[in-house]
């Protein structure tokens, strides 16, 4: 699928929604659950999680796809996985700073 | 990327945690947001172009601010401070606008064409008991969230643009989401049109922590606060935190819940920062630097760094507690000369920035260079570790004879005299040189020198074309309210005694 940066998914097994921080170079199969996400307003999940692709999504945490450049940052929280394909996504690793504002 | 996916956020994962006002009766982040969303309402129906805020600090400031980013109207706050005819002037650019204004404030901006003025309290109301709103709005990352007027210290006040991207982006690469433990207290204190006003209400809610402002900044109601409240953390600008010092100096107050103080926002003198890390020995410290035009904060000095320097006796490292640190992972920084080359490492030059947060533009006009770069007008250095200090802006270089004297370094040197608390170096006319260096002197309270004493001083640590010919004492600097010198006041005064 084609993603650009703002754009808003959702899990079509579980109740994950993303949005895109940094869109892919090239068009990427993203899932959720071993299925294919959709468009926020698309329809509610119906399909089942995928055996292996249960470890769950994190609020706040940013995924990222090292191939295609893809960020995508998980808004609401689900126990399904995320995967570009059958590959997993990995949480981006981040120090938060220290407050200063 | 809208700003109001932050507050959606944490709405979602801790909807009844408090994030604005008393711990017991203040906002939870679910009713916040759908506050929020009435606000949105409100200004979608009135079908304007800006939403505005004149006002102090109040619950008022984050409803504004993520209603109008839910409806996708720029959002922009003004300094209730401004004398009538400016203030009346820059409330004008808003309309067709709504504007949210304090008691005082309303009568004082009444009447302006396309200018609906809400007052606080109908507003308040309002939000708490209209139906929900219809669906929102689609706002593009790109649209503008917020338009700063920046204090202008020099000319008519410019509107920076910062686009929802730019604030999300600072957001999400700086803040953990719901990061911060559930009593944690966030005591805000910058006005709403400043910045750091503005980021506080972003991070502190996207952290999940609860904010609890002051009207205007008190040095007094702020210790008060900060103990009746149980504030863990606050950002202040440096002429608050010297009042500050002051007042948990003469008290022997000790603010047991205070686990991190931020200051920014203007030149921090080494002393008052080794003097506020004496009195306050269990507190983490961060400097931050950062400009309007570039969402907040861009280098930290934390406070591993602070508390490293601070115990040095090697002359090197100890100074490091008077660096901005090291520029944010996600922000490049470079040092550059005028023709916009990369300077060596430790040689002075203007401050380049890029990065996703970086907005690097005024309404109708963006400033970015080659690339994306944005020229802060600040001058620093970068040192071998990678420390960013900062050398005031480069419209202060003072050119004596075609060579550039910084007045940064001639006020640290200033500063260091046993007898100074105060120092600003501002360039003077000289028939000979073009322009020679001018210093205005406040002195510590009992404490004795002459001009001479001082152009001695500066004379033996520097050299002496960096000694001041004119040295002016006075019983205070000017500066803005949020702790900017003007040293444009000082500059015309000194020049105008020159000539009279």
């Amino acid at each position: 699928m084609e993603l650009t940066s703002g754009a808003r998914l959702r899990s079509a097994t579980d109740s994950t929604e993303v949005i895109v921080v940094r869109a892919p170079s090239e068009p990427v199969d993203l899932r959720c659950g071993g299925h294919p996400m959709v468009a926020l307003d698309g329809d509610a999940p119906s399909a089942s999680i995928e055996a292996g692709f249960d470890e769950g999504t994190q609020l706040g945490k940013r995924y990222e796809d090292e191939g295609s450049g893809l960020e995508i940052l998980c808004t609401k929280p689900g126990p399904a996985s995320l995967s570009i394909g059958a590959d997993p996504m990995h949480i981006k690793g981040a120090k938060p700073l220290p407050s200063s504002d | 990327m809208n700003i109001a996916l932050l507050l959606e956020m944490a709405a979602e994962g801790a909807p009844e945690r408090v994030l604005v006002g008393p711990k017991q009766k203040g906002l939870t982040a679910a009713e916040l947001l759908a506050c929020s969303r009435r606000a949105a309402q409100r200004f979608q129906d009135m079908d304007v172009d800006h939403v505005g805020v004149v006002d102090v600090n109040s619950e008022a400031i984050p409803l504004v601010l993520f209603g109008a980013g839910i409806a996708g109207i720029p959002f922009a706050p003004i300094n209730y401070r401004l004398p009538d005819d400016q203030l009346r002037a820059l409330v004008a650019r808003l309309a067709p606008g709504a504007v949210v204004a304090g008691p005082d404030v309303g009568p004082r901006i009444a009447g302006i064409d396309g200018v609906e003025v809400l007052s606080r309290g109908a507003f308040l109301d309002g939000v708490a008991t209209a139906p929900e709103g219809g669906d929102a709005p689609f706002v593009d990352p790109d649209d503008i969230a917020v338009l700063l007027f920046t204090s202008g210290t020099t000319g008519d006040p410019k509107a920076a643009v910062l686009r929802h991207r730019h604030l999300t982006a600072y957001v999400f690469t700086t803040v953990e989401c719901l990061g911060a433990g559930d009593d944690e207290a966030q005591l805000v204190s910058v006005p709403p049109y400043h910045v750091a006003g503005l980021a506080s209400v972003l991070t502190s809610v996207y952290a999940g922590r609860r904010i609890v402002y002051l009207p205007a900044f008190d040095a007094e109601t702020w210790v008060a606060t900060a103990e009746a409240e149980n504030i863990t953390q606050a950002m202040v600008v440096p002429t608050m935190l010297r009042r500050i010092v002051d007042v948990i100096e003469e008290r022997c107050v000790r603010l047991p819940s205070l686990r991190l103080l931020s200051y920014g926002g203007g030149h921090t003198p080494l002393d008052l920062i080794e003097r506020t890390m004496k009195v306050l020995p269990d507190v983490d410290f961060v400097n931050a630097y950062g400009l309007t035009e570039t969402s907040s904060t861009i280098a930290v000095l934390g406070p591993d760094d602070h508390r490293a320097a601070f115990a040095s006796t090697d002359p090197n490292a100890h100074k490091r507690l008077g660096s901005a640190g090291r520029p944010l992972p996600t922000v490049e920084l470079e040092i550059r000369d005028p023709d916009g080359a990369a300077v060596p490492m430790g040689a002075r030059g203007e401050i380049y920035v890029r990065g996703e947060q970086i907005a690097g533009e005024y309404l109708g006009r963006s400033v970015l260079v080659d690339g994306g770069w944005f020229p802060t007008n600040d001058a620093g250095y970068l040192d071998g570790d990678g420390f960013l200090y900062l050398d005031g802006r480069l419209d202060d270089v003072i050119v004596r004879g075609g060579e550039n004297l910084s007045p940064g370094e001639i006020e640290e040197t200033l500063l260091s005299h046993p007898a100074v608390a105060e120092a600003a170096v501002v360039g003077v006319p000289d028939p000979e040189w073009g322009e020679g260096v001018g210093a205005v002197i406040v002195l510590r309270p009992d404490a004795e020198a002459t001009a001479e004493d001082l152009q001695v001083w500066v004379r033996e640590r520097l050299r002496s074309t960096k000694a001041p010919q004119v040295v002016e004492f006075k019983d205070a600097l000017p500066y803005t309210e949020t702790g900017k010198l003007l040293r444009r006041v000082l500059r015309d005064e000194l020049r105008q005694k020159e000539t009279t």
